[in-house]
């Protein structure tokens, strides 16, 4: 397992929305320590508070209870330059490509102005500077791109340029929210390679948030998934572990549920059947574990009663169930 | 670096990338057509059309001739004329006044969207307070203690009862981008609220905020013109509301051969009004760069 | 374009068939051309897929079989033949009203942003009978009762969502719902458009059951157009993959899957992550979809291919039959396994 210092550690951290005079818990008690250099993997469906999450950890919104440290230090604490230190090293790059560059920027101007606010580069040397961005990111001739706006770019090539962009402040951190979700399948294996050559190249640390159970298998093959639903973690493993022995019921049902570019495989795989095919709202919200309404394993006097803590069962292996952690084992 | 301005300058600056939207918007380019033509008709046309004060009864109400292509008024005086040397106090008045409405409600109705907290309920309030004031009765006491026959001073006054009402639309559109993707990178990347304000939200705002400009000139134009006819601006020169206003008492609607005397000034504001309006056809497209520039 | 596609062993009705279509766009920079010269065949109680990913003219296609295609395109040539018991049409050259008659009770449409195709103002109950009234049927009772039974065919409770509002059910359940209305006039043709993109996992998983229940109790032949594989290889009988407005392959879909003879079939197979199964190696498609205004001769996927030659660049492949039922438009299909992709 990773020994490396922990660069973000997140505790008890949640963060209640207020909409008229009614309160969703949008995050619930998440505990997480992310070291450098891991990639980590938060999933879940809509609606689970994982972008909520993510962007907690990015530092653009702050959590309503609990903290966030990092580097060991309460995010709530830091002033001045320190805040900013910590907004420069963390980065986020969204889902939609057609929404995360500025319209009325050409590329040049996109990249340019972090580097020249922040005196990265000097007028001097900019145009190198972002040429050489574009490089990383598999963007080449990068000459080419300088001029261009947005719309006159792919939904892969945008995506890149957002990276690009948030390399500029030599980030240690990546949030990536949903990052490749809207980009075409045939180009979402190149993007996902490149974000790997800089966790290799770099040491880049990254918060990778998707829906896809199958994405996340890939990317986080040598890291660790973070299951979430309705706002609480309700499983955290090494990936290799949780996709061949996932404990939590919830886990199950999904990974049963993801279709298969097979047709033998994906016709014959077993399904979980759940008890209700309805998601809660975040709005009344089922007492107990939040799962519990349709969990096939569900126990009466248990599961509707008591919410589930997220226990270590070692090896990095976190689960959220009564039934897991009783020894009962949901199989 | 882009900024609102640079955003201007490229949009205006590189004259073909400027012009061809333009001209392929057909009522942009007959509203732009129209606006150079009473911007010469009004700045240079006087220098070429002498303006005759000397009464002629005799020529009263005369029809359209050679000698006086728009007939004559009710002092025998050339209409022709007067339309030419009435549109530069009107233009001047309109320019300035949008501008100065328009400045306002962009700087306090994006700044109140970033900031929020106090500064933007005070200014909300402010707006509201401005918006319940019932416009032309408000004019109408501070005619009787200022002098608006200064084209400035009217200008400036039209303007600061204008910006509420732009202030707030700015504000409603300054919050929903600020909402963007873009937006929110920015902030994770440090740039900071001016920069913020000015490169990211403006620029993506500048066709929404020229039409604006264009709309509050309009009004500008309606105000001055309503403020003159009902005599609440003593009138030292000649204007197209002037015009009308003198038409008017005179009792020209009374006589069919004076037909020209009150219609000249209202074509004239008609058709100018007309021309900003549909050169606005166009300017979504010139600051639009997904539109601009798909060639 | 001309593409010949033979007609295929006959093991059942066929009821739409698409023959050599071609639609093109016209924008300022010049004519999109979207789809060009497609054929194919759907038969009675067949689930065909449509795969392709953006810009593969699959949305477009979709579009054209029911005269849904906005005003800026135009279908160039080509006919989509509909057959019904008294007889046979072409679409395309039905009158208006005689095309709304088509949509609905012969071939009804599911659009991609489907979550929104319903009237947020109107209760479910009132869009049914809405769209009954609109073709027709007048007697709400029969309505009712056909609706309640399909409500059910789509797992939803009928009491629950009879009287509700689209904004009160969650996406997967107004899917299910748009569903339930395109089967309410007995179609003989369904047409799913991206039916589980922006749905969750479990959602997904819930509209995929129901659709494959649907098609063992009710007669009806799906048409889904989607650029997931995964669907697919779910739901259909048939896989058709498109790629810069044209079919490149079609076969039976375990076929396809196990012997796919067309380098951008085998390309996007390579592309998708399995959940279940072991670790693979994933190969993303280098460079992106061509242009399709100002348009390359030759095979439209040999800037991508690491198979492509002089031929490739020169003469657009045909569709050729390379197995039973199995056809794909490439010059070196035959290296199909060998390939370095």
């Amino acid at each position: 397992m990773n020994d490396k210092p922990a660069l973000i550690e997140l505790r008890h951290v949640g963060r209640t929305f207020r909409i008229g005079n009614r309160r969703v818990k949008a995050v619930d008690d998440v505990s997480l320590v992310i070291r450098e250099g891991e990639i980590v993997c938060l999933v879940g469906e809509s609606g689970c508070g994982k972008t909520t999450t993510g962007k907690m950890v990015a530092g653009l919104l702050p959590p309503t209870s609990g903290e966030i440290l990092f580097h060991g230090r309460d995010l709530s604490t830091l002033r001045g330059p320190d805040f900013r230190r910590y907004r420069l090293a963390v980065q986020i790059i969204h889902q939609d490509p057609y929404a995360s560059l500025n319209p009325a920027h050409t590329v040049e101007s996109i990249i340019g102005a972090p580097l020249l606010r922040h005196r990265l580069a000097s007028r001097a040397n900019l145009r190198d500077r972002i040429c050489e961005l574009l490089r990383i990111v598999d963007l080449t001739p990068p000459e080419d791109l300088l001029d261009k706006y947005p719309h006159q770019l792919s939904g892969g090539q945008r995506q890149r340029v957002s990276v690009a962009r948030a390399l500029t402040v030599n980030p240690s951190f990546i949030v990536a929210d949903e990052a490749v979700s809207m980009v075409d399948v045939s180009i979402r294996v190149s993007l996902l390679n490149m974000l790997t050559r800089l966790k290799e190249t770099m040491g880049m640390t990254f918060l990778f948030i998707t829906h896809d159970l199958a994405v996340a298998k890939h990317f986080a093959w040598q890291g660790r998934i973070a299951v979430m639903y309705l706002g609480r973690l309700l499983e955290v493993a090494p990936t290799s572990r949780l996709i061949t022995e996932p404990l939590h019921p919830y886990t199950q049902a999904l990974l049963m549920a993801i279709p298969e570019a097979d047709p033998r495989l994906t016709r014959s795989k077993p399904r979980v059947q759940l008890r209700s095919l309805d998601i809660p709202s975040l709005l009344a919200l089922p007492g107990g574990c939040t799962f519990h309404p349709r969990c096939p394993h569900f126990e009466a006097g248990l599961c509707d009663v008591k919410a589930p803590p997220l226990v270590a069962l070692g090896d990095g292996r976190y689960v959220a169930c009564h039934l897991v952690t009783q020894g009962g084992g949901a199989a | 670096m882009s900024t609102a301005g640079s955003v201007v300058r490229r949009a205006s600056g590189g004259l073909g990338t400027w012009l061809r939207p333009v001209i392929r918007n057909r009522a942009g380019l007959i509203g732009l057509i129209g606006l150079v033509a009473f911007i010469l008709l009004s700045f240079v046309g006087p220098l070429v059309v002498p303006l005759s004060t000397q009464t002629d009864l005799s020529k009263v109400y005369s029809p359209p001739s050679l000698q006086h292509p728009l007939g004559t008024d009710f002092q025998g005086r050339d209409i022709w004329a007067q339309v030419v040397h009435g549109g530069k106090e009107v233009l001047i008045i309109a320019f300035i006044s949008g501008l100065i409405s328009t400045a306002i409600a962009v700087a306090l109705g994006s700044l109140s969207a970033v900031l929020g907290g106090l500064f933007d309920s005070f200014t909300m309030w402010v707006t509201d307070i401005w918006l319940t004031i019932p416009h032309f009765p408000v004019l109408a006491v501070i005619a009787a203690f200022v002098k608006l026959s200064d084209v400035w001073a009217l200008a400036f006054i039209l303007s600061l009862l204008a910006w509420p009402t732009l202030a707030r639309a700015v504000r409603a559109q300054v919050l929903s981008l600020r909402q963007r993707d873009y937006v929110e990178a920015a902030r994770a990347l440090d740039l900071g609220t001016r920069h913020i304000v000015f490169s990211e939200i403006l620029p993506n705002m500048m066709s929404y905020v020229a039409i604006s400009l264009v709309f509050s000139m309009t009004s500008a134009i309606y105000a001055q013109v309503a403020l003159v006819f009902l005599g609440l601006v003593p009138f030292a020169t000649n204007n197209w509301g002037v015009m009308l206003s003198l038409a008017w008492t005179r009792g020209t609607i009374f006589y069919r051969g004076s037909l020209l005397n009150i219609m000249s000034p209202v074509l004239a504001i008609a058709l100018f009004q007309l021309s900003l309006v549909w050169l606005t056809r166009s300017l979504e497209e010139v600051f639009n760069p997904r539109l601009r520039a798909s060639a | 374009m001309e593409s010949s596609y033979p007609a295929a062993e006959r093991r059942d009705e066929v009821i739409l068939r698409a023959e050599d279509l071609s639609v093109e766009y016209v924008v300022r920079r010049g004519v999109v051309r979207a789809v060009r010269g497609v054929s194919f065949e759907l038969r009675r109680g067949e689930a065909l897929a449509l795969i392709g990913e953006s810009g593969s003219g699959k949305t477009t296609l979709g579009l054209a079989l029911v005269g849904l295609l906005p005003r800026t395109a135009r279908v160039r040539q080509g006919h989509v033949i509909y057959r019904r018991q008294n007889g046979v049409y072409d679409v395309l050259s039905l009158s208006a009203g005689e095309l709304r008659r088509f949509r609905w009770q012969e071939c009804a449409m599911v659009f991609q942003s489907a979550l929104n195709a319903l009237n947020p103002v109107l209760r479910v109950a009132d869009q049914f009978c809405d769209t009954a009234r609109a073709h027709g049927n007048l007697d709400r009772a029969a309505t009712y009762r056909r609706a309640q039974e399909l409500l059910r065919l789509v797992q939803l409770d009928p009491d629950r969502v009879w009287r509700a509002f689209p904004h009160e059910l969650s996406g997967g359940m107004r899917q299910r719902v748009l569903i339930a209305l395109a089967l309410l006039l007995d179609p003989q043709v369904i047409i799913l458009d991206e039916p589980t993109t922006a749905l969750d996992i479990l959602t997904q998983r819930a509209v995929i059951d129901v659709l494959r229940q649907l098609r063992r109790q009710v007669d009806f032949s799906l048409i889904f157009i989607s650029h997931d594989l995964s669907l697919a290889a779910e739901l259909a009988d048939r896989v058709a993959t498109m790629y810069a407005g044209a079919i490149v392959e079609v076969s039976d879909v375990y076929e396809v899957f196990e012997r796919p003879a067309h380098p951008y079939t085998r390309g996007l197979i390579r592309a998708v992550p399995t959940v279940t199964g072991d670790l693979r190696q994933l190969a993303s498609i280098p460079g992106s979809p061509p242009d399709l205004v100002d348009i390359l001769p030759g095979c439209k996927f040999a800037p991508r291919c690491p198979d492509a030659d002089e031929a490739c660049r020169t003469e657009e492949p045909q569709l050729v039959e390379v197995g039973p039922g199995h056809f794909a438009a490439c010059h070196h299909w035959q290296k199909a396994g060998v390939s370095t992709l």
